[in-house]
């Protein structure tokens, strides 16, 4: 919108053509933002061109505003390149319409942008929950003088050689220099036995030694890197190696303020405000877990308000501005490690992993021995909180099994939690499962089921009017494997007899629509709030920064090196299998994906973003279970090779392929 | 597991083929589940019945009134339904054990549930 909008500026003066880009305006805001425009006058206008995101300020802003009349709140959510602004009276609000319309300001870069402005009844966006820090995680301000900031600043020698005992770098978005022990960004890992000469530098001993003693920090630092960011730099999202390094890491922020975001796996994410000489303290979940990365951009979105320095910058739309970056200098201590990590977080521990993380499968043995203890061992583990996360019983799956003449014997191969035993009272249903926890689940809601195998059913050939594989085929580490599970499944069937069979799809985006797995990766976070434009208005949702590469991370999630590109894994050897983030689109066939467990598995998932976003974070371990994730056709051509079958119907579902087979 | 998930069960162990049906069932814990009667059902059922697995597993419950055969005309027989709905949907095993007859393998039935998992050794063919 801002694009168009500014290209033609200079044409703005001519009404007409001010008009048409006022309805451009108003389109744009309706498709891309569902902000619903009105033509009748109300108090509350959308100021399309006049946001956070388009390099306005609050400060900017508000001022022009202000001319038509009394403010009553401007709500700027950020990065949108718009902002809602209510006056107190219809009369000033029709006056700002009137005036304002193609006024052009400045924005902080200096770029002229002109403002397009339209009523609204309501304003919509998206709440944020009440955010607290990443657990373990700390931000003291003022921890050191002006003067010592001064000092320290001026000890790095930015202009020595590559030369110099101490390590210096250029990396693509910031400056670099280490200390103690020099960072090798090509495995992400210091040598241990190679400390640079001279270690840290002598001012930073007498500081340390003051947190030490004041408790601050609990142990003495031997690493020191010391990074310089222009305004536009930044650095990738990252865990820093735990084999690397011990619990705590710390780094000074000096010169001028930033705003950091954390990140857990889940998606959640947590900007933190670093201000100038405030120390950052990162100890368990938030230095294991959590990654930490710097956005490349000019201007961080801040809290506008006094009074708030450190800490998270929450989604409150009043009180939002735009903070233009400095050029800031880090120094992060760090304790080199000298013992493997034995920490609680096994998904991104690369101590841990080396010894744990699977292999792909090479024969039938290998696939099965995959199979038990990364398919039925976390099935069984996790039955209880995986069971109260599957109530929702699919459409079509409910159609297929209503459309089923009365009187229909039907096997669900893999039940799970039986959710769809009881679709259907007129059927007479068995479910069937590995997991005994799952199975007991099952015969608590009064259903048939039993304990087996996909590939080893104990039911009479021939015997079943129709058969379920939901979401199970999948589970299966070999093509081989995956066929013969089909083959079970028609073995069971009657001559006519339908099978319904769902695997997960490696497309998650399917004709330009995201599947639900990948849509529900912002809901879990932020419940779309709306408000008529009387209410008070509170919060809103963060928009997602951009990622940037992983290229030169300082320390990247060592399992990341791991992904293999493009679908075709079936080639790879010997290679270690990969962990998927959860929400994101697949980046490999065969995968491991990670299951976070939660404490209590009774808990009402609808509840539970009120409790807070972070209370579910501590709790439980992190499991894995196999997928082989199907392309598109590949179910189809895998059912094209069993006999005595025909496919009556193929289609994709939410994420899933589908197919409807019978037997001749 | 009612009489009717039994008679659709079969043994699995490797290479015992069509000989692993019927399931021999021996019951040490047996309740009567009130099931609502459904005669259209119960027709539907008579057909897809295997009567001798059925007779079978009724006679080691010791159960009586159990109709030796389907009976002309059944799907209008509301007595010969009714003993038929009771046998098949409300007899509900809790505890005993199934045996596969060719091999003599025994699968445990605990709380209603059987567990037919098989080694990897039972399955390879």
């Amino acid at each position: 919108m801002d694009k168009n909008c500014q290209s033609n500026y200079k044409l703005s003066k001519n009404e007409k053509k001010l008009l048409r880009k006022q309805i451009k305006a108003r389109h744009t805001l309706l498709r891309h933002e569902g902000i619903e425009t009105v033509f009748y006058a109300t108090q509350s206008l959308v100021v399309a061109n006049g946001g956070l995101g388009n390099g306005v300020s609050r400060n900017q802003l508000f001022p022009v505003l202000e001319k038509c009349g009394l403010v009553d709140a401007l709500l700027m959510p950020p990065n949108k390149p718009y902002s809602f602004v209510r006056y107190t009276t219809i009369e000033e609000s029709k006056k700002a319409y009137d005036t304002l319309n193609g006024e052009e300001i400045v924005d902080d870069l200096g770029q002229k942008i002109i403002l397009y402005l339209s009523f609204v009844e309501k304003a919509q966006w998206k709440e944020l929950e009440l955010q607290a820090l990443p657990p373990g995680l700390m931000v003291i301000e003022e921890i050191i003088s002006s003067d010592d900031e001064k000092m320290l600043l001026e000890s790095v020698n930015w202009t020595e050689d590559t030369d110099n005992q101490n390590f210096q770098k250029s990396l693509k978005h910031r400056r670099v220099k280490h200390f103690g022990y020099e960072f090798h960004y090509e495995n992400n890992n210091v040598d241990k036995d190679k400390p640079l000469p001279g270690g840290l530098p002598d001012i930073c001993d007498s500081i340390l030694e003051k947190w030490l003693k004041e408790g601050f920090i609990k142990h003495k630092p031997d690493q020191l890197t010391v990074n310089q960011y222009e305004p536009g730099h930044g650095i990738p999202a990252h865990i820093d190696t735990h084999s690397a390094f011990e619990d705590e890491i710390i780094s000074l922020s000096l010169g001028s303020e930033i705003v950091m975001d954390f990140k857990h796996p889940d998606g959640i994410t947590v900007p933190v405000m670093l201000p100038c000489r405030s120390l950052l303290v990162m100890t368990g979940e938030s230095r294991y877990l959590w990654t930490h990365g710097i956005t490349p951009r000019k201007f961080d979105t801040v809290q506008a308000s006094r009074g708030h320095k450190s800490g998270i910058i929450t989604g409150d739309v009043e009180d939002l501005t735009l903070n233009k970056r400095g050029i800031r200098t880090s120094f992060t201590f760090r304790k080199v490690r000298q013992t493997p990590c034995n920490c609680s977080y096994p998904l991104v521990c690369d101590s841990q992993m080396k010894a744990t993380s699977p292999s792909f499968p090479e024969n039938d043995k290998e696939a099965s021995q995959l199979e038990q203890e990364y398919v039925h061992r976390v099935y069984e583990e996790i039955a209880g909180h995986f069971s109260s996360t599957r109530h929702t019983p699919w459409p079509h799956i409910v159609a297929f099994l209503k459309d089923l003449p009365s009187g229909s014997l039907v096997a669900d191969i893999g039940c799970g939690n039986g959710k769809y035993l009881g679709i259907n009272k007129e059927l007479h249903m068995i479910g069937c499962d590995h997991s005994q926890n799952l199975v007991d689940i099952c015969r608590e809601r009064q259903y048939q089921a039993i304990v087996c195998d996909a590939l080893s059913v104990p039911i009479r050939s021939g015997s079943c009017d129709a058969c379920l594989s939901i979401a199970v085929i999948h589970h299966f580490a070999t093509a081989e494997r995956r066929v013969a599970a089909l083959q079970e499944l028609v073995r069971l069937l009657r001559p006519g007899g339908k099978a319904l069979i769902y695997v997960w799809a490696m497309e998650q985006e399917y004709k330009k629509k995201k599947s639900k797995y990948l849509r529900e990766n912002r809901i879990s976070q932020g419940k779309k709030k709306e408000i008529s434009s009387h209410t008070p208005v509170e919060e809103l949702l963060v928009k997602h920064m951009p990622e940037v590469g992983n290229q030169d991370a300082a320390c990247s999630v060592p399992s990341n090196n791991d992904f293999q590109e493009g679908g075709n894994s079936r080639k790879v050897t010997n290679s270690k299998l990969p962990i998927h983030t959860n929400r994101t689109s697949f980046h490999s066939q065969d995968l491991l994906v990670p299951w976070h467990l939660k404490g209590n598995p009774g808990k009402d998932k609808a509840v539970e973003p009120l409790c807070g976003p972070l209370g579910s974070h501590d709790s439980g371990p992190v499991l894995h279970r196999y997928y082989h994730v199907f392309c598109e056709g590949e179910l189809e051509a895998a059912c094209q090779t069993l006999s005595n079958v025909s496919i009556l119907q193929s289609y994709y579902d939410q994420g899933n392929w589908c197919v409807i087979l019978q037997k001749v | 597991m009612k009489l009717l998930t039994h008679n659709l069960l079969s043994s699995h162990v490797r290479g015992v083929g069509t000989r692993g049906f019927p399931l021999r069932l021996q019951a040490t814990e047996v309740r009567i589940n009130p099931v609502e009667f459904n005669p259209d059902f119960v027709a539907r059922m008579i057909p897809k019945v295997e009567w001798a697995a059925l007779l079978e597993a009724a006679d080691t419950l010791h159960l009586v009134e159990v109709p030796k055969e389907p009976i002309q005309g059944y799907e209008h027989d509301e007595t010969f339904l009714r003993k038929m709905h009771h046998v098949l949907l409300e007899v509900d095993v809790l505890e005993g054990t199934l045996q596969c007859p060719e091999s003599g393998r025994l699968f445990p039935i605990s709380r209603g549930i059987p567990n037919m998992l098989l080694t990897d050794e039972e399955t390879k063919t």
